[in-house]
């Protein structure tokens, strides 16, 4: 570090001559602390060594560790073999990203993209694609109350409201998951959509649902399609777990493609951490279907103005990976294969926890837990029984009974059954 | 395919953005077949070659952080990388700086100068006095007169800064328009290498503009994209941070690595509120992460481990040094070497504010006509303000630029539109 500095002449009495006497930050209140980071913080404290963090929302390992895929290895000692540039990226992002990112989504067969009606904008993860979307609904797409209106699922991601309502949005609710099945409440989401204003955005996710892992099968999806067209909705997916869901990524896919079939002009914000696990590497991308070149390039220009004054251009790294792996056949062969495998523990994690508890003969009915899909369960436990599991088996989780299964292994998931049985006796 | 829903798109009648005037100079110049061209709008660093450039010492930690095996790539907390932010904070006000010790300086990482001016703008709009006003030079970088009002601020206030006949600061004018902003307005500041006039305080003017400021009740709030590019010395370039917050000043600071450390596009970045009041830290950090998090929730890694781990490596950190001294050491013979080459052709007008003007840009004081001249015929291209960009000149192109200004000077139309 640098020893010394121009001031070394200026004695230190003179110094701090214009120190306030009350800041003009003393009114600032202190913000909510984050429910996610606690579990995390408090588990970090104990020292018992039976001790679980499910709280955790990235991808771990059999044996708890963080997992970085080798395709996604190779691809960074190949982009380092090489003397590429650091240089900023255009502010739309990364060219061959973006069309890499509408395959994947879309399928190279899909008429738009073919056509090339996709806007799309490279964006920092899903959080900041659904912030752009929300920018830009939020100037360009009123409701017929005359305000942006942005409905989403309860429950829903923690940080969704916030991304809307920063972005500009008015913030509604449909209902989604019903707590006496721990599954989908079609019923009660049908009539919400029903009776929600004409062009009122509807927040779908599109695979793996963030909290319950609650997802309609096709044929809700069906009768979400036909409600939402009907009351002239506009549906906004966001897609995190592409692949990472059932270990398929045209599965995961099939509710955002079903849509494009049936005629919406779907809004997408797509996330790359967790099915390539380049979570701190930020790599997302928002795109809109369109009509015409036309409106492509003006949707493209209003969104580049949103996203210049928030980040002026994307980070690079993530997308020469994401390039790389695209390029290259046994990349893309391995990062397929390496994701269906980190699915496929998942899956094998839930059937485990399942059958331990039956085996255990507890009385409830748990088997949402392998119905429901994804990184997460509603497990149902009550908030008390959150508790009781912290404090005397060192399990964590958050207090709305969210587990992350990824935080599940062989290892400890006979401990996680045997809590379960004993707080729900 | 199914049948296509026949109801108007809701984005139907969505206008056409007005195209960014920097970055489609860059399309332009692409896009232009001509043999012999160039480019001197961009800010980005250029070798005497007319490549970008890796700096060697970032080549060297990338080569080391791929073969770490405990390096992954895990989200990085809400306000990012814990020895990036500690370390950023000490390189822009000193090891020594008594705000550090007395931790009284929160730090946060940021998308870059973009990133950190936004958050920092946001996080004003909702804690800081309503009303205020930030004001900005009257010659700056578009973004600080764009961002503002999309932070929820408003449209911001000019002070005067370039004064055209010395092609340096109007320091008169500056401390008198400050003087007159209400109290406690907020004013952005270059502390060194001014984008895009190239025209920066003495030290001297920096301590009497220290004072006004604090009389007022402003809060700075300081850009600072060239720290060590300017001079090629850290220490140096970092005269106005280090010498405002040890007068006790509280202040913000946006950080950028894209040029010093050529991170351009990794966004490396941070943004700094100097308190008063040690207690306060901890409810603005909060409150800081309340604005990132529905944002993008969590800033990049890969760069700001590069930077840490260049900033907390004194071996690393010397290579990073000499690499800035010869970037800028570049620069300054490019700008001794245009003022030379305009001198021989004998271009009317005085030449040797080039020398005396500091950092990447330069604003030549040609006109707009003449800016068109030049592109039309010589097919350079500059920003229509005039502003060169130093970085992109080269030893090979630097004759051919200064002939082009030679004939614009005396034969391109007059007036100003």
């Amino acid at each position: 570090m640098l020893r010394g500095g121009v001031l070394n002449g200026l004695s230190r009495a003179s110094g701090q001559r214009h120190r306030r006497l009350m800041s003009v930050w003393k009114d600032v209140p202190k913000g909510p602390e984050d429910a996610i980071l606690g579990v995390t913080i408090a588990y970090n404290k104990d020292e018992n060594p039976k001790k679980i963090n499910l709280g955790v929302g990235a991808y771990r390992d059999d044996n708890g560790k963080p997992f970085v895929l080798s395709s996604v290895r190779a691809a960074e000692a190949r982009i380092q073999s090489e003397k590429r540039p650091m240089e900023y990226l255009p502010v739309i992002g990364d060219k061959e990203f973006l069309s890499n990112s509408l395959k994947l989504a879309f399928t190279e067969d899909n008429e738009f993209l073919k056509n090339d009606l996709i806007a799309s904008i490279q964006a920092l993860s899903g959080t900041g694609a659904c912030r752009l979307g929300a920018e830009f609904i939020s100037r360009f797409h009123k409701s017929s109350t005359g305000m942006p209106l942005v409905l989403m699922p309860s429950p829903t991601w923690a940080n969704h409201p916030g991304i809307f309502r920063d972005g500009g949005c008015e913030v509604g609710k449909y209902r989604y998951y019903d707590p006496d099945s721990c599954g989908f409440d079609l019923e009660g989401c049908v009539e919400d959509l029903k009776s929600a204003p004409v062009g009122s955005v509807v927040l779908l996710h599109a695979c793996a649902h963030n909290p319950t892992g609650v997802d309609p099968t096709m044929d809700q999806w069906e009768v979400l399609s036909e409600t939402i067209k009907r009351a002239g909705l506009l549906p906004f997916f966001d897609m995190a777990y592409q692949g990472f869901t059932s270990g398929s990524l045209d599965i995961d896919a099939g509710a955002v493609r079903k849509f494009v079939e049936d005629g919406h002009r779907v809004m997408l914000a797509q996330s790359f951490s967790k099915n390539f696990g380049l979570y701190g590497h930020r790599l997302g991308t928002l795109s809109m279907l369109t009509d015409s070149d036309k409106e492509k390039m003006a949707i493209e220009s209003q969104l580049k103005i949103l996203a210049r004054t928030i980040w002026s251009n994307p980070p690079i790294q993530g997308s020469r990976i994401v390039n790389e792996v695209f390029k290259d056949n046994s990349f893309y062969n391995s990062w397929t294969e390496e994701m269906s495998r980190m699915a496929n523990r998942i899956i094998d994690m839930r059937k485990q926890l399942s059958d331990k508890l039956v085996e255990l003969k507890n009385p409830r009915d748990w088997s949402h837990i392998t119905r429901q899909k994804g990184m997460f369960c509603y497990s149902g436990l009550s908030p008390a029984q959150v508790e009781a599991m912290k404090e005397q088996f060192s399990v964590y989780l958050i207090s709305s009974g969210r587990i992350s299964m990824a935080g599940v292994t062989s290892a400890n998931v006979e401990h996680l059954a045997t809590a379960m049985d004993a707080v729900t006796k | 395919m199914a049948v296509a829903v026949k109801k108007k798109s809701f984005l139907d009648g969505i206008p056409d953005a007005p195209p960014d005037p920097i970055l489609s100079l860059r399309t332009l110049y692409e896009e232009d077949p001509a043999e012999k061209k160039l480019n001197v709008s961009v800010g980005a660093y250029r070798t005497d070659e007319g490549k970008s450039y890796v700096l060697p010492v970032v080549k060297e930690v990338e080569t080391m952080m791929l073969d770490d095996p405990s390096l992954n790539h895990e989200y990085l907390p809400v306000e990012g990388l814990k020895e990036f932010r500690d370390a950023t904070a000490k390189l822009a006000f000193g090891e020594d700086s008594l705000a550090i010790r007395e931790g009284r300086c929160v730090t946060v990482q940021a998308l870059s100068g973009t990133g950190a001016l936004r958050v920092g703008l946001e996080f004003l709009s909702r804690f800081y006095a309503q009303g205020a006003k930030v004001y900005i030079p009257e010659q700056s970088w578009p973004l600080h007169r764009r961002i503002p009002p999309l932070s929820g601020m408003g449209e911001v206030g000019l002070y005067r800064y370039f004064n055209a006949d010395t092609k340096g600061v109007d320091f008169t004018g500056l401390m008198e328009d400050i003087s007159h902003a209400p109290n406690g307005s907020i004013i952005v500041l270059h502390p060194c290498a001014h984008n895009p006039t190239g025209a920066d305080l003495s030290f001297d003017e920096w301590k009497r503009l220290c004072t006004v400021i604090a009389e007022k009740g402003h809060l700075p709030f300081f850009d600072a994209a060239y720290q060590g590019f300017a001079t090629g010395d850290l220490i140096r370039d970092r005269f106005a941070l280090e010498y405002f917050a040890s007068q006790g000043i509280e202040l913000m600071l946006s950080q950028s690595y894209a040029k010093n450390m050529g991170l351009y596009g990794e966004r490396t970045g941070a943004l700094s509120v100097i308190v008063s009041d040690k207690s306060i830290v901890d409810r603005v950090l909060t409150q800081l992460k309340q604005v990132i998090r529905p944002m993008y929730s969590s800033p990049p890694a890969h760069g700001a481990r590069i930077a840490a781990t260049i900033l907390n490596n004194p071996v690393l950190f010397d290579k990073w040094n000499g690499e800035l001294k010869l970037m800028s050491g570049r620069i300054l013979e490019m700008r001794t070497a245009l003022k030379l080459a305009l001198q021989k052709l004998q271009t009317p007008g005085s030449w040797d504010f080039l020398e005396k003007q500091i950092g990447m840009f330069s604003y030549t004081g040609l006109t707009g006509p003449e800016v068109d001249f030049i592109q039309e015929k010589y097919h350079i291209y500059m920003m229509r303000n005039g502003r060169i960009s130093m970085a992109g000149l080269t030893t090979s192109t630097v004759d051919y630029l200064a002939g082009a200004m030679h004939d614009a000077v005396l034969n391109a139309p007059k007036g100003h539109l």
